[in-house]
């Protein structure tokens, strides 16, 4: 046993010190024949017989070197090692197909290895918490069938309920889904900033696994109400505004004018936004109280839960559904509340999950033609090489022996190309990570990690083989002075290689073509989400954080007299054409409040929910948001006048079918009268319509969470940012300008996930058509230059060019059309996968697949009339005597 | 690919120069030959060139070691001793020897039945 050890070291070490061993061996053997030589000369020989002697009994040294060679090392692997020398050998001869293939191949397995990372990092690798399989996410099935937050989240009521009667989870923890997006303003310490702060109940981190990198956890204590405020802060913030100072903890900063004691700083790995939020940041948490006070707002609670060791989540879930249900029936006063649990990995990665399985079947499909067209070029090589392969078996190279010579050349030329990919990946992946304004959850954390690189090694290793295949088992066999004789006269031989090859083009066509058929659809339902009527027009269009300054402006008549003032420095600056203010904007937060008809008696059930938005006057024109009838709110809807509410035409209609709206009341705000209806806004998505919406006066309310002001000019957005800020320095003095967006940039946010997808697939798709119509071409010369013969005695016959071309560009076509027709029928079955990605278009769009059909017959005849022409100039004459 | 007499001859080849090795200390590859030839009175034909391939499988298998020095007559030569390793190995590969040979004695021995 042991032994057998010590060889195979021994023998692995050989590897590396061949030549000294060689040398050993030579001088061992030297030595010995002259040591035989000596004793025959001393035994009376003459010197010339006594070393002949010596030399026969010595036996042939060749042989003895090659045995003791195959004895001392490793065969397979010195095999190996000959058959790479050989295979570089070749590739630098042919360098730039070497160069070709490495290109195709890198651009290949780059986009495999990216599109991999993203998978691994969204859908395969953990979320960075303690035990993340045991992470439940609890939603709240809205009744109203509504995709809005205020539905989908739970009084605090039932979660102090469900913590206490539950079994299955060893605890549960939310956050304040309300947060307002930029609503703490940091001052000191520099310019003021906004930043995005959540409240969280006290075990929100500890029930996650994330200690604090610094400092500590909240304590009961400051997560009651009315307590001194407390502050983590993410480990960016305290790198970027504090410079590292590992001393802030425990010390105090000014948050929008109240000064909080910051407890920890949070671990790098630690991102809110990037997991519950993508696309924005979140930098500062604070306690949440879980009270008599906090239940009274109503459904505000995301619920994240731990599953106790051995729990289910459908136990966990039936055991929720029936204590909701008593709990119900025990605070009839409470909102509704029908537990929904989902595992908190794919409540994170489900929305983006159909589409990067799509991208992850496409780059596959990539791979697929990537390999198809290396296998044509190889086997081009292959045919031009059959004499130099012939010349080798007849030199004793058996046919496994040559095949392997085949694959490690391929094999070779495949890994060249992922070491390329695996830069492209890298490069790739930092792009991503970085991209700012992407709604894709843990997109910030996609890197190529040590999953992607085996997985890379692996795809090279794979598109090696496969692309490798089909030409090594081409190697002729015994019958090689066939081969020998054969070496110019093709017409006959290559009908095999002919039949693969057009096979192979077909299906790199095909392929191309379910691509192209993806990336068109998907392009279409782009362009149809874009061109939305969103009620809204977010071109020439800014928003900008005002919060009124809370120590400045206490009472309501002064954060009234604030907004007046505000509004009117605005418009006064020049090329402004409207300005208004409001509480959030379209595609970002939302909330619903009950907007019933004053009088009317509604069930639970039937009670109408709308979006809720809390204006100023000037919003309407500001956003661009149409005045169907009646009025705009004024500066003189106060708290002194009567209550009144802006509704959206779903709104009227529901309230009111067939009646007019105006003049109506409904029960929000105490009662309020409907002064005006306007256009419906798709604040949710583009892809959803908007529901009911009101808007109420901002003068005649106190409950707003942040004030954004819209400004609708005609100048450059940086230009009419630092206007503002100047126009606003003298009533906001905390201003930020970091918080300036233009509403395009909403939409550009909220059309993200949905960019990259079609982004990536078109390239994908352009990708493809590339290789294919490479493919063609190479397929088409390659048989035009095999019967560069034949052509010319046709033409010598009196065949017209004309007649030689078309008939070329018939065999180009001929390839297209089967090409196509298999395209067709598998995008048709595939189309399946893109059905969920799909607005407004259907998967069997027939515009988009004549447009394909266009495209690739187009392609095809362009890669094929190249070599056609090249043939209608074959002159008979030259062609005849070439052989 | 070789036939069974070689192996035979390779397994006994080993024997008998970890034996002589053992027997006789530190030797070079020709003496070994030389004195394989002259114990096998001549009748074990072999091209003495084999002897290295015999060596280099000990070397591997650390049974015997190698240091190069001076012949008697002043010629490079690598001298082989017998290791530790290799003389357990010897112990064995001569009971293992023995016993084969018992066997096949007696099997030889065996009258025909007539």
């Amino acid at each position: 046993m042991r032994s057998g050890f010590h060889r195979i070291i021994a023998r692995f070490r050989a590897l590396f010190s061949s030549s000294t061993l060689d040398r050993d061996l030579n001088q061992e053997l030297d030595s010995h024949v002259a040591m035989l030589t000596d004793e025959n000369i001393r035994k009376g020989m003459p010197p010339d017989e006594a070393r002949r002697d010596a030399l026969l009994r010595m036996g042939a040294r060749e042989s003895i070197k090659e045995q003791h060679r195959e004895l001392r090392g490793l065969p397979f692997l010195e095999t190996f090692m000959q058959d790479l020398r050989y295979a570089l050998r070749m590739l630098r001869r042919d360098a730039a197909f070497a160069a070709f293939a490495i290109l195709i191949v890198g651009i290949g397995i780059g986009a495999s290895c990216t599109i991999f990372s993203v998978v691994d990092t969204l859908l395969l690798r953990p979320l960075p918490f303690t035990d993340p399989a045991s992470l439940v996410w609890l939603s709240n099935r809205p009744e109203s069938g509504a995709h809005d937050l205020s539905g989908q989240t739970t009084q605090v009521g039932y979660l102090l309920d469900l913590r206490g009667q539950n079994h299955s989870f060893s605890d549960l923890a939310a956050y304040f889904a309300f947060y307002g997006v930029g609503d703490a303003n940091l001052i000191g310490d520099g310019q003021p900033e906004r930043f995005t702060r959540v409240p969280v109940t006290q075990n929100f981190f500890p029930l996650l696994g994330v200690n604090p990198f610094l400092g500590r956890q909240f304590t009961a204590d400051e997560s009651r109400d009315g307590s001194p405020c407390a502050v983590m802060m993410s480990y960016g913030l305290w790198q970027r505004r504090f410079n590292a100072d590992r001393s802030i903890v425990g010390r105090s900063i000014n948050i929008s004018g109240s000064l909080c004691t910051v407890v920890a700083v949070l671990p790098a790995s630690f991102d809110f936004g990037d997991i519950f939020a993508p696309g924005t940041h979140v930098d500062l948490f604070v306690p949440f109280p879980l009270s008599d006070r906090t239940n009274r707002w109503g459904n505000t609670l995301s619920i994240i839960g731990r599953l106790k060791p051995g729990a289910t989540l459908a136990a966990a879930s039936a055991e929720s559904s029936s204590l909701a249900i008593n709990m119900k029936r025990d605070h009839p006063e409470r909102n509704g509340f029908t537990p929904e649990l989902s595992y908190l990995s794919q409540y994170i990665s489900g929305r983006i999950r159909p589409a990067l399985i799509l991208l992850a079947c496409a780059v596959g499909v990539v791979m697929l033609i990537v390999c198809a067209n290396l296998s044509n070029l190889l086997l081009a090589r292959g045919a031009s090489r059959q004499k130099e392969i012939a010349i080798r078996s007849a030199l004793g190279a058996t046919k496994p022996r040559l095949i392997r010579q085949m694959l490690t050349e391929s094999i070779l030329l495949s890994s060249a190309g992922a070491v390329l990919g695996l830069l492209l990946a890298f490069v790739a992946t930092r792009a991503l990570s970085h991209l700012s304004g992407m709604a894709i959850p843990l997109l910030e954390s996609v890197r190529v990690d040590g999953l992607s690189f085996a997985f890379t090694v692996g795809a090279a290793i794979l598109t090696g083989a496969l692309f490798g295949l089909v030409p090594a088992l081409h190697v002729p066999g015994p019958k090689l002075h066939e081969s020998l004789k054969d070496a110019h006269r093709g017409s006959t031989r290559g009908v095999g290689h002919a039949w693969i090859r057009s096979a192979l083009v077909i299906s790199e066509i095909a392929l191309a073509c379910v691509l192209v058929v993806g990336a068109g659809l998907l392009i279409r339902s782009f362009a149809r989400v874009l061109a939305v009527n969103m009620g809204f027009n977010p071109q020439h269009a800014v928003a900008l954080r005002i919060d009124p300054n809370s120590t400045l402006y206490k009472t309501q008549e002064q954060r009234n007299a604030y907004f007046t003032d505000a509004l009117q420095r605005a418009l006064d600056i020049p090329g402004v054409q409207a300005a208004g203010l409001t509480d959030s904007l379209p595609l970002g937060h939302n909330r619903t409040w009950w907007a019933g008809v004053q009088g009317r008696v509604y069930t639970p059930k039937e009670l109408p929910l709308a979006f809720v938005r809390i204006v100023s006057d000037g919003y309407f024109k500001a956003m661009g948001i149409a005045l169907i009838e009646g009025r705009d709110f004024t500066d003189s809807d106060t708290p002194a006048t009567r209550h009144v509410v802006v509704i959206n035409q779903t709104l009227a209609q529901r309230n009111w079918p067939g009646e007019d709206p105006l003049g109506q009341m409904i029960q929000t705000n105490g009662g309020s009268m409907v002064v005006g209806v306007v256009a419906d806004v798709r604040h949710l998505a583009l892809e959803e319509s908007s529901g009911s919406e009101m808007y109420l006066p901002i003068r005649q309310t106190n409950d707003y969470p942040a004030v954004d002001l819209v400004v609708r000019s005609s100048l450059p957005t940086a230009d009419i940012g630092s206007r503002l800020r100047q126009a606003l320095r003298p009533i906001a003095p905390d201003l930020s300008i970091s918080t300036l967006r233009t509403l395009q940039a909403l939409v550009d946010t909220s059309v993200s996930p949905r960019r990259f997808v079609v982004l990536l697939l078109a390239g994908f798709a352009a990708f493809a058509l590339i290789l294919a119509s490479l493919g063609i071409y190479a397929v088409i010369s390659y048989s035009v230059s095999q019967r560069t013969q034949e052509i010319g005695i046709r033409m010598a016959l009196g065949a017209s060019a004309g007649r030689v071309q078309t008939d070329i560009l018939r065999q180009t076509l001929r390839l297209a059309v089967i090409g196509i027709g298999v395209g067709v029928v598998a995008s048709l079955l595939l189309a399946g996968i893109l059905r969920t990605l799909l607005f407004g278009v259907n998967s069997t769009d027939p515009a988009t697949f004549l447009a394909m059909l266009i495209i690739l017959i187009v392609i095809a005849a362009i890669a094929g009339y190249i070599p056609a022409r090249r043939a209608a100039r074959i002159d008979p004459v030259t062609a005849m005597r070439t052989e | 690919m070789k036939d069974s007499r070689s192996d035979v001859l390779q397994g006994t080849l080993d024997l008998m120069v970890l034996k002589t090795l053992d027997a006789m200390g530190p030797m070079h590859g020709y003496g070994l030959a030389r004195r394989i030839e002259q114990i096998g009175d001549e009748a074990l034909a072999i091209n003495q060139g084999t002897i290295y391939l015999c060596l280099i499988r000990l070397l591997q298998n650390k049974w015997i070691s190698a240091v190069w020095g001076a012949s008697e007559n002043n010629r490079k030569a690598r001298f082989y001793s017998i290791t530790k390793a290799g003389r357990k190995q010897l112990i064995a590969e001569t009971e293992n020897w023995e016993r084969i040979a018992g066997v096949i004695g007696k099997v030889l021995q065996l009258s025909p039945r007539r």
